[in-house]
């Protein structure tokens, strides 16, 4: 493509059906405690 | 849906549903413009109608030639469920319902030796009365944990405050009862602290790099800043006080390896230093490569508070640290700054995304008295009390209540770009702020969409290096 360049796989809703353990952080655990944001968390698997 | 946008010479091209990211030239960007409803949605169904509407569109601007190659790029993006991909992932509501209690906020002490102006703990006592948790209510909420987490096997207690470290002795004894029930229970705790720092020593910053897998380290920035909205009991500043202990704690800290290396220095800004970049850039400065700066929550009315009308100035100044931050990481100096942390490869799933930030379903707040709350914002909110450690309860109507606050239980939240990035917010401040968990408190999103575009563009930026 010489138009686009795409920067990662895109692979979100192949995750809907393979997650959802839920041993990863709760995400208000992290470092804010005033927010949320999920994106910048780790998955355990 | 998508979320386009322009910024530092990028055109960013966000897929929604599929998590993709494209950075696009000037007439893909174009294209899009046409073909785009104002939520970001494909205006036609069929694609021959759409190819029609771009080449009226570009004509006598752009050779037909040159317009059908990238229109075809396009079509190779939509088939490819990358551009205008579905949303179909209401399916998976099921899975964003109750969840056994995992995480806790430990308020080992209601107490406090700062004065600091934004607290929202009215200066750590929760409006309840200055007290320290004793420890025998200490193990019974390790023991509240062991019961409710239920096949949950990684736990999470973060130590908070009031400030945790007027309370040492106890938090010590909390993490040798938890730990001494690990092996029994098959779980690991993972035990973090938040604290002010005024009072850590040569031996708690030993214990801390030992037996915490994070820490938080409050401190706002440049010492003029901290000084004024985060004083001593006394009125002093903590600036001179924290600082050195900080460096040495995080010096030491360096040595640890894997999941205990972690450690944040997290300042908060205000409507007086709207010009925080200069904050996260003095706090590297220091040292400190794990930064983060937040914008305080608070009621409109006071002096310090971020209202609709300071917006476009921190946009401007996020937009500033973004490219500054890119500046350092080109020479090889970067550092982390928390809301500007994205993985967008190998990030948590999609219904932990979905799932909302967990209050009151799978995080818990115990107060000193041994009472059960959604998070430690809703703490002293009689209302909201949901059980105690004492007897092992549980309000399980409120804790379904907040199960039900997930993205797709929030109507502002299920058709917004951003909802796999924020999760729907914090429930507290939705509370406090629009009234209601399952609104959305309009200043904070718009904070975070900035934040978020600023993460991404640093990413485009970097791909541009490889």
């Amino acid at each position: 493509m010489k138009h686009i360049k795409t920067l990662n796989k895109a692979n979100l809703k192949k995750t809907a059906t393979t997650g959802g353990c839920g041993e990863c952080q709760a995400s208000c655990q992290s470092a804010c405690k005033t927010s949320c944001t999920v994106a910048n968390q780790k998955c355990e698997k | 849906m998508i979320h386009k946008y322009k910024l530092n010479g990028y055109n960013i091209v966000l897929d929604v549903h599929s998590g993709a990211i494209h950075i696009v030239d000037d007439t893909f960007y174009e294209i899009l413009d046409v073909i785009t409803d104002e939520k970001g949605n494909l205006k036609y169904t069929d694609l021959n109608e759409c190819e029609n509407e771009v080449l009226k569109h570009f004509e006598g601007k752009v050779s037909k030639e040159d317009i059908l190659e990238v229109f075809g790029e396009v079509k190779e993006l939509i088939e490819n469920d990358v551009l205008y991909s579905k949303d179909d992932y209401e399916q998976y509501a099921n899975m964003m319902v109750a969840s056994p209690i995992k995480a806790m906020c430990l308020h080992v002490a209601h107490d406090c030796n700062l004065r600091c102006k934004y607290c929202f703990a009215s200066t750590g006592d929760f409006g309840k009365g200055r007290k320290l948790l004793d420890a025998e209510t200490g193990k019974k909420a390790i023991d509240f944990l062991l019961k409710y987490s239920k096949g949950r096997r990684n736990l999470e207690l973060d130590f908070f405050g009031g400030e945790p470290l007027m309370n040492f002795d106890v938090v010590k004894e909390v993490v040798e009862y938890a730990r001494s029930k690990e092996k029994e229970y098959n779980k690991v705790f993972r035990f973090t602290m938040t604290t002010n720092g005024v009072l850590l020593d040569d031996e708690k910053i030993e214990y801390l790099n030992k037996e915490m897998s994070n820490i938080v380290l409050s401190l706002d920035g440049r010492k003029e800043i901290n000084d004024q909205i985060r004083p001593a009991v006394n009125g002093k500043g903590s600036y001179d006080i924290i600082v050195p202990k900080y460096q040495k704690l995080v010096k030491q800290r360096g040595v640890n390896e894997g999941d205990y290396d972690q450690y944040y220095v997290r300042g908060t800004f205000t409507k007086h230093n709207l010009d925080f970049s200069k904050d996260v850039m003095h706090l590297n400065e220091l040292g400190f490569d794990q930064i983060s700066v937040e914008p305080v929550v608070s009621p409109e009315y006071e002096d310090y508070a971020i209202t609709e009308k300071e917006l476009p100035r921190i946009f401007e100044e996020y937009e500033k640290l973004a490219v500054d931050m890119i500046n350092l990481k080109k020479q090889g100096k970067g550092f982390n700054f928390f809301h500007f942390m994205i993985d967008l490869e190998q990030g948590p799933c999609a219904i932990k995304r979905l799932r909302g930030c967990g209050c009151g379903n799978e995080y818990v707040a115990v107060t000193p008295d041994g009472d059960v709350y959604p998070c430690h914002q809703f703490v002293g909110m009689e209302d909201w009390k949901m059980g105690s450690v004492n007897d092992l309860s549980v309000d399980f109507e409120k804790k379904d209540y907040f199960a039900k606050s997930n993205v797709y239980g929030k109507e502002d939240c299920k058709n917004c770009w951003a909802k796999f990035y924020c999760s729907g917010g914090c429930n507290a401040n939705s509370l406090q702020y629009a009234g209601d968990v399952l609104k959305s408190h309009k200043i904070s999103c718009e904070l975070e969409k900035k934040r978020l575009e600023c993460a991404i563009m640093i990413k485009a930026a970097m791909a541009e290096e490889e």
